[in-house]
């Protein structure tokens, strides 16, 4: 086991309240717009996917301390440096001392509301019939993954229900290992406050969902 | 020893400031990126896309029952329609709030928004508070927003994990029947279409 998210905080307690900002508020500091769009452009390039680029942030150690840009930025600076597209002396200094490595694609200015507007929609066709139907309870998967995955420890062992079927879409597990898109059929399960929280916790009259990939799924009795 | 902490913040946003600014340059001499490219990406968060696009999205709802029951079977295509699709708006879903039930988005795996109709996420929704407790204290965390929902209103939080993108209709607020749609898409709020707030009839909207 080498694989250490701190990302995934549902449920996690010693957090805190939430501080509201005005919607107009998007950024805190100058250089967070350029590393938004550093990122974005460099992620247009197709040397990585979203996954991928995920799993990078997620697992940066000093994840926790750092802002939400700080990890784009990281992580970003991450992707480039294992990939031999950019090295430490350069990050360094901001001057071009070794080769470019080919990219696939470089993201122009002209393109850049086509590019967005298009998007990368994960939707595949179906490797074949799906297992689950709506209404169906099933048990999500427990243990941890030596690997980036999207089933949150917060729901994992826990007993849902299928309350819809999205069709079959890239596996992320799969992808962000560089393993291919491997699509699988996603469901929306969804859980009562009790199963998740125990029958303890204060009542919020609450029910909670997640997206799920088919082989987070078991049928349950 | 106030002017050693001014110079010490200084240093430290410079700091960033360079790293971004160094990388940038590699990046541009290396013929990765446009720099143009880059403002025409922050341009677009900043002026274009964002909140006031879901805005619209929900006022139509509001007024068009055609579309309203569109959007909430294929809300992909009813949104495409209004001309909003593509980075992190692929797959989306459309939920609606009413007196006996409310819902509430979140991501507690990462930052998971859908970008089309509502722009970039904002801190919060990004920060371990909201994502940590959304989950388990939902009451908890509308209470910071000042939000409080009666106990019998059932509340369903949708923790984005794949790549569907979830979009809440607010309820539309009492006494607004004689508003234009247009006036309406003014009250809709960004927290409100996250689902942390509801819409109330003489806010301000985008102007708050």
């Amino acid at each position: 086991m080498s694989y250490v998210t701190h990302a995934d905080l549902g449920g996690q307690p010693g957090f805190g309240p939430v501080t509201p900002e005005p919607e107009g508020e998007l950024f805190h500091a100058a250089w967070e717009p350029r590393a938004l769009a550093l990122t974005l452009a460099m992620g247009a390039t197709g040397s990585w996917n979203i996954d991928a680029s995920r799993a990078v942030r997620e697992t940066l150690p000093n994840y926790r301390d750092l802002s939400y840009y700080q990890v784009w930025l990281g992580a970003l600076e991450q992707l480039m440096l294992q990939r031999g597209q950019v090295f430490p002396d350069e990050i360094a200094t901001g001057e071009m001392r070794h080769p470019a490595e080919p990219v696939a694609r470089v993201l122009q200015a002209g393109n850049v509301p086509a590019v967005l507007a298009k998007g990368s929609p994960t939707e595949r066709a179906a490797p074949g019939p799906a297992r689950f139907a709506v209404g169906q309870a099933v048990r999500m998967h427990i243990g941890k993954a030596d690997h980036h995955t999207r089933l949150p420890g917060y729901v994992q062992g826990k007993r849902g229900t299928i309350e819809h079927v999205h069709g079959a879409h890239v596996f992320a597990d799969a992808h962000a290992q560089g393993q291919g898109e491997q699509p699988q059929w996603l469901y929306t399960v969804v859980f009562d406050e009790a199963e998740l929280w125990g029958n303890a916790a204060p009542r919020q009259n609450l029910s909670v969902s997640v997206d799920a990939w088919e082989s987070y799924l078991e049928p349950a009795a | 020893m106030t002017g050693h902490d001014h110079s010490h913040e200084h240093s430290e946003l410079g700091e960033m400031d360079l790293r971004v600014r160094a990388l940038e340059s590699v990046l541009t001499q290396k013929g990765y990126i446009d720099p143009a490219a880059l403002d025409v990406l922050i341009d677009t968060y900043q002026t274009r896309i964002g909140p006031r696009n879901g805005a619209r999205v929900v006022a139509r709802a509001w007024v068009d029952s055609v579309f309203h029951d569109w959007l909430l079977r294929d809300a992909t295509a009813a949104i495409a329609s209004l001309g909003y699709t593509g980075r992190q708006g692929e797959h989306m879903v459309a939920v609606e709030n009413t007196a006996e039930q409310h819902h509430m988005v979140v991501c507690t795996l990462c930052s998971c928004y859908p970008w089309p109709v509502l722009g970039l996420p904002p801190t919060w929704y990004k920060s371990a508070p909201y994502r940590s407790r959304a989950v388990k204290d939902p009451r908890g965390v509308l209470a910071d927003f000042g939000t409080v929902l009666p106990e019998s209103t059932r509340i369903r939080v949708w923790d984005s994990t794949a790549e569907v993108r979830y979009l809440v209709i607010p309820q539309r607020p009492e006494g607004t029947e004689g508003m234009s749609e247009e006036e309406l898409a003014a009250l809709v709020t960004r927290d409100s279409m996250i689902g942390t707030r509801r819409v109330e009839a003489a806010s301000t909207g985008g102007a708050s």
